[in-house]
């Protein structure tokens, strides 16, 4: 069947129906298609409808079989966004799609493209106190490296996954690895990561981590010493003695400020780790997946024999770790030693409120790229140009319509949270490298003074007469809408 | 590297989404909860391995019916089969147009087959299986271009009528038309039956030698498609309103053929904003055409 096919012809592997794909054409299911001899996603291309009410929910037009409610839309209201534009690459043309609106008496325009990103990657920030690995090592999904371990943030562990030197500077599996794994997280999918002296995760963008097998809960509401100082006054009375155990810092009530405040008596308790204030004590125990990120499963292997001479049998000793999902409550013996009983009910409530107070625990997932040259140019004549007006906030940057965070200096490179773009936006081409949408919103004005494709600009009522191969989606209602002139640029509004 | 199937919930919590490769499924089903649920795992459970089942005898189901034509051996590619072999004297047709309509049946089976069910649907890309207790109705939309959806009509299917399929074929198609026609609905007693009924007619409305009609062989377009090198309609100019009655004429002739021969239960031909409508001499079908202009048959 290959014999007389022109050379460009590709064959698709997504699924086993395995289509030739010619030039300029797509496969059988109309996801795959070849663009410029790459086999490209080209799903079809994505719209947004700015959601007319608070929550409603995003729901492929398409899918909404025979309940069209016979609506037209109104111009103003609709985005074009990049997802499935296609893009400009490898030549410099303009951008496959500029369009015009205008919105309260402004014109604007929308460059929209899809990017090929090599230097791209995601930051991971994952929620949880347990050690996933010494900082700097690699992080692997399927053995092969595809980033590092970075820095450590409160209550969280960021981990780089990506960019240019994993996707094509490494050996052809790394790089093919490191593009599935990007893509997966991007769209939203959960991947299966190891890290070197470390832990096994499972991650997905929005979703609570899984390590090594468990599943994280919760956030720390704190460290341990600043847990003793939030609920001092509630375990005032109903206990002696509370530890609360972490890897950062671990806290002691009765030695804590917040305990010599209440007029605490002196314990007699010992802790095996480094005093650092009065209460608070460093590297109790090693890092780990125990309790509050240590490598403990019991508690009492941080604690020194009490101290004689100010100890008392029956003292009531209650440990804790920073979430409150770990616990364990003592009385000590006539050679006051510790003993393990159950934790009364008026001291539940306390555990419990440990518990409350610590956030959902998740992973979330930013996709970091840089616009090269030929994109930019793509927009104007001058790429410079667009660099700068993006620069003075002349022109926003949106992809697939949610907000982005541009960072600042040279070009540019930005930042979006993964979930806050419809769903699969996010594609590939076997370079490898990452396909996403971009979009540049200016005042037509100003594009035209920054040397834009100005032939190439074209109404929306135009875009949208072309309805094949377009998809309508509601706009999700915690995005600022793209061309509202009051939208905040910054994704942390 | 292959994608996984896809199997989940539309954002409404109501409707099961079914995605693999070229197989894109909207099902549904009303009854008790646990039935619902007992049946969208069956559906979930046969679904994951048919695009398996009919790509291993692919270059078969490509292939052009004949008298002589070897038997397949999958039972989704045997329902395709004898869906389209009635057809096989009058035109080219090989199994693949019957194939939305076989898969949609196939999982709908597996669905009543695990629980009982007042009513349930799979609808693979606008061709339909459609499942009715006693007493029990659907009202089905009928679009021209499903990238445009604009209703032109409206079906009533009840349990008393021989219907269980649904099927829509025209050239802004995903699958290609040898004809000019926007859209043929036709209602048949099963999907693939539908299926490989509204690819003919469709094929039928058409201007053969019109200037205005622009088309390429297939495999121009799609190198390993099923039609080879039949000529596949790309693009339909200005029409005058006799060519327009004319090209539709020419589907209604065939459309009634095959409700006389009991294939089909009615067709809704649409073209350039016409709509014409065929149903069989001794059922009630109604089909409700809402707009435009009405041309009755």
């Amino acid at each position: 069947m290959t014999e007389g096919l022109p050379a460009d012809t590709i064959r698709c592997d997504a699924c086993p129906v395995l289509c030739y794909i010619k030039l300029g054409q797509t496969g059988a299911c109309d996801r795959y298609g070849n663009f410029n001899g790459q086999l490209v996603r080209v799903d079809p291309h994505i719209l947004l409808d700015r959601a007319k009410s608070q929550g409603t929910p995003l729901v492929p037009f398409l899918e909404r079989e025979g309940e069209w409610d016979g609506k037209l839309l109104k111009s103003t209201e609709t985005f074009v966004t990049a997802i499935g534009a296609g893009t400009t690459y490898p030549d410099y043309k303009p951008a496959p799609f500029i369009v015009s609106s205008e919105v309260d008496g402004v014109d604007l325009v929308t460059v929209v493209t899809e990017g090929i990103f090599s230097y791209c990657g995601v930051k991971l920030k994952i929620d949880t106190d347990r050690h996933l690995g010494p900082e700097r090592n690699f992080v692997r999904a399927q053995g092969e490296p595809v980033g590092h371990v970075t820095t450590a943030e409160y209550g969280s562990q960021m981990l780089s996954l990506g960019g240019v030197h994993h996707l094509t500077g490494g050996s052809k599996s790394e790089g093919r690895v490191t593009c599935e794994t990007l893509l997966d997280l991007c769209n939203g999918k959960e991947v299966a990561l190891t890290i070197d002296e470390g832990a096994r995760i499972i991650v997905a963008a929005g979703k609570p981590p899984i390590v090594n097998g468990q599943q994280e809960e919760r956030m720390r509401v704190g460290c341990g010493s600043a847990t003793i100082g939030m609920f001092a006054k509630q375990w005032f009375g109903k206990v002696d003695e509370v530890v609360v155990v972490d890897d950062h810092i671990t806290g002691v009530l009765s030695e804590h400020q917040a305990g010599k405040m209440l007029g605490l008596r002196e314990t007699g308790i010992a802790i095996a780790g480094r005093r650092s204030t009065p209460g608070r004590y460093f590297q109790v125990a090693q890092p780990g997946t125990g309790w509050g990120g240590t490598n403990i499963s019991d508690p009492l292997t941080i604690l020194k024999p009490f101290k004689h001479k100010f100890a008392w049998p029956h003292l009531r000793l209650l440990m804790v770790s920073t979430t409150g999902e770990q616990f364990a409550y003592y009385e000590l013996d006539d050679a006051l030693r510790p003993i393990e009983k159950e934790l009364p009910q008026q001291l539940q409530d306390s555990v419990a409120r440990i518990r409350e107070n610590c956030e959902p625990a998740l992973t979330t997932v930013l996709f970091m790229a840089g616009a090269g040259g030929s994109l930019r140019a793509g927009a104007t004549e001058n790429p410079v140009k667009l660099t700068d007006s993006v620069k003075r906030s002349i022109t926003r940057v949106t992809c697939g319509g949610a907000p982005s965070y541009v960072w600042p200096g040279g070009g540019i490179t930005f930042l979006v949270d993964v979930s806050r773009l419809p769903e699969n936006a996010f594609g590939y081409v076997p370079t490898p490298a990452l396909v996403a949408p971009i979009e540049f919103t200016l005042k037509k004005s100003d594009y035209a003074s920054l040397g834009g494709h100005m032939d190439y600009v074209r109404p929306l009522a135009d875009v949208l007469r072309e309805k094949q191969r377009q998809r309508q989606l509601t706009s999700l209602p915690e995005n600022p809408w793209p061309l509202d002139p009051a939208a905040e640029n910054d994704p942390g509004k | 590297m292959r994608d996984p199937a896809t199997i989940r919930l539309l954002p409404d919590g109501r409707r099961l989404h079914l995605n693999d490769g070229p197989i894109d499924l909207i099902v549904a089903a009303d009854g008790a909860i646990e039935n619902i649920c007992r049946a969208y795992e069956a559906a979930a459970a046969r679904f994951v391995t048919i695009l398996d089942e009919l790509c291993g005898e692919l270059p078969l189901l490509r292939s052009r019916v004949g008298q002589n034509s070897p038997l397949p051996n999958g039972l989704i590619a045997l329902r395709m089969f004898t869906a389209v072999a009635p057809y096989c004297h009058r035109c080219f047709i090989t199994p693949m147009a019957a194939v939305a309509g076989a898969v949609a049946e196939t999982v709908l089976a597996a669905m009543t087959r695990a629980a009982p069910l007042t009513r349930a649907y799979v609808n693979n890309g606008g061709d339909i299986a459609v499942h009715l207790a006693p007493n029990q109705t659907y009202t089905i939309g009928m679009v021209e271009c499903p990238e445009n959806p604009s209703l032109f009509g409206s079906v009533e299917i009840s349990e008393a009528l021989p219907i269980r399929g649904v099927a829509t074929s025209g050239w802004r198609g995903r699958s290609f038309s040898l004809g000019i026609a926007d859209a043929v609905t036709v209602l048949a007693a099963t999907a693939a039956e539908a299926d490989a009924a509204a690819t003919i007619i469709a094929n039928a409305v058409d201007l053969p030698g019109h200037r205005a009609i622009q088309r390429i062989p297939a495999r121009q377009i799609s190198p390993d498609s099923d039609l080879l090198d039949l000529p596949v309609t790309r693009a339909v100019g200005l029409l005058s309103r006799q060519e327009i009655e004319q090209a539709l004429q020419a589907g209604l002739s065939v459309a009634q053929e095959l409700c006389s021969q009991d294939l089909i239960q009615a067709a809704a031909l649409c073209l350039d904003e016409h709509t014409r409508v065929v149903t069989h001499p001794q059922e009630r079908t109604s089909m409700e055409i809402i707009r435009r202009s009405l041309l009755h048959a």
